[in-house]
C-alpha cells in the first residue's frame, strides 16, 4: 500500500532532464548520410541512398 | 575534440563541406534545449520526439540544399523550425482532436450525447420565445434583415435582391440589428443563456 503513494524526491526527479532517444539521433545522421541533392539547371534534386 | 570551442556557423561550415560528424556535435550540443522546448509545449514524449525528429529533417534537407544563410545563427533559427512544427502539430490537432483513453480520465464518461435534456430543452424554448418577443422592438428595416437571415437563413445575396437594398446595406442594418438586441437586454436586464 505504501508503494502508491510512493513519490520520487525532487531532487531525483531534477536529474532527468528530457531528451532524445538514441535511435532518434541515429536515425537523423543515418538520414544526413544518406541524403543527396544533386543540382541541375536551377533544379535541385533529392536522392536517399540505401 | 573541444566541442565549446568549435562555433556553431564552423561546424555548419564543416557539414556543407562534407564533414558528418560535425552534424552529430551541433545535435549533441542543443539536443537537449530544443527537446526541452517541444516538450514544454506539447507535454507528449512521443510527439516531442516526432517534432524534434521533422525539426532536423528539416534542417538536413535545408543545409544540403544552400539554402541556410543564416550564419552564427544556428540555434535560434533551429529553434524557429521546431517552433513552426509545434504549431503545426497544434492546428492539425485542433482539426482532428484525439482522446487518449489510457489514464485514469475516460472522456467517454462525460461525453453527453448533445441531445437536450428536458430542462434545459424548456430553457431554450423559452430563451427562443424571449428573443422574438425582443427583436419586435427593433426597427422595422433591421427587423427585416435579421428576420430573413436568421429565421430564414437567406444569404445576404438573397436578402439584397429581395429587399432591393446593397449587401453592403444589409449587412449594416444585420449589425446594427444585433448592437440594438443587445442594447435592449442590457436595458431589461435579461440574461438569455443556458
Amino acid at each position: 500500500m505504501g508503494k502508491l503513494y510512493f513519490k520520487k524526491s525532487s531532487k531525483e526527479e531534477k536529474n532527468v532532464q528530457p531528451r532524445p532517444a538514441k535511435e532518434t539521433i541515429e536515425f537523423l545522421l543515418s538520414y544526413s548520410k544518406a541524403l543527396n541533392v544533386v543540382e541541375y539547371q536551377n533544379m535541385k534534386f533529392e536522392t536517399l541512398l540505401n | 575534440m573541444n566541442n565549446t570551442k568549435v562555433t556553431d556557423a564552423s561546424l555548419v561550415r564543416d557539414y556543407l563541406e562534407g564533414n558528418e560528424n560535425a552534424l552529430g556535435t551541433l545535435i549533441s550540443r542543443h539536443q537537449q534545449r530544443i527537446y526541452s522546448f517541444i516538450y514544454s509545449k506539447v507535454y507528449d514524449k512521443d510527439i516531442s520526439e516526432d517534432i524534434f525528429q521533422d525539426t532536423f529533417i528539416k534542417v538536413i534537407r535545408t543545409l544540403k540544399r544552400g539554402k541556410y544563410n543564416e550564419e552564427g545563427k544556428f540555434l535560434p533559427w533551429v529553434m524557429r523550425i521546431a517552433h513552426n512544427l509545434v504549431i503545426d502539430h497544434f492546428r492539425r490537432n485542433k482539426r482532428m482532436p484525439k482522446f487518449d483513453n489510457s489514464g485514469d480520465f475516460n472522456i467517454f464518461s462525460v461525453l453527453s450525447d448533445g441531445d437536450l435534456n428536458a430542462e434545459t430543452q424548456i430553457i431554450k424554448d423559452q430563451i427562443e420565445s424571449d428573443v422574438q418577443e425582443l427583436i419586435k422592438e427593433l426597427p422595422e428595416d433591421q427587423l427585416e434583415v435579421l428576420t430573413m437571415r436568421i429565421y430564414k437563413d437567406m444569404s445576404f445575396k438573397e436578402i439584397s435582391d429581395r429587399t432591393g437594398v446593397s449587401i453592403n446595406t444589409a449587412l449594416g442594418r444585420m449589425r446594427y440589428a444585433l448592437i440594438n438586441l443587445r442594447k435592449i437586454i442590457e436595458k431589461r436586464n435579461l440574461i438569455l443563456t443556458n
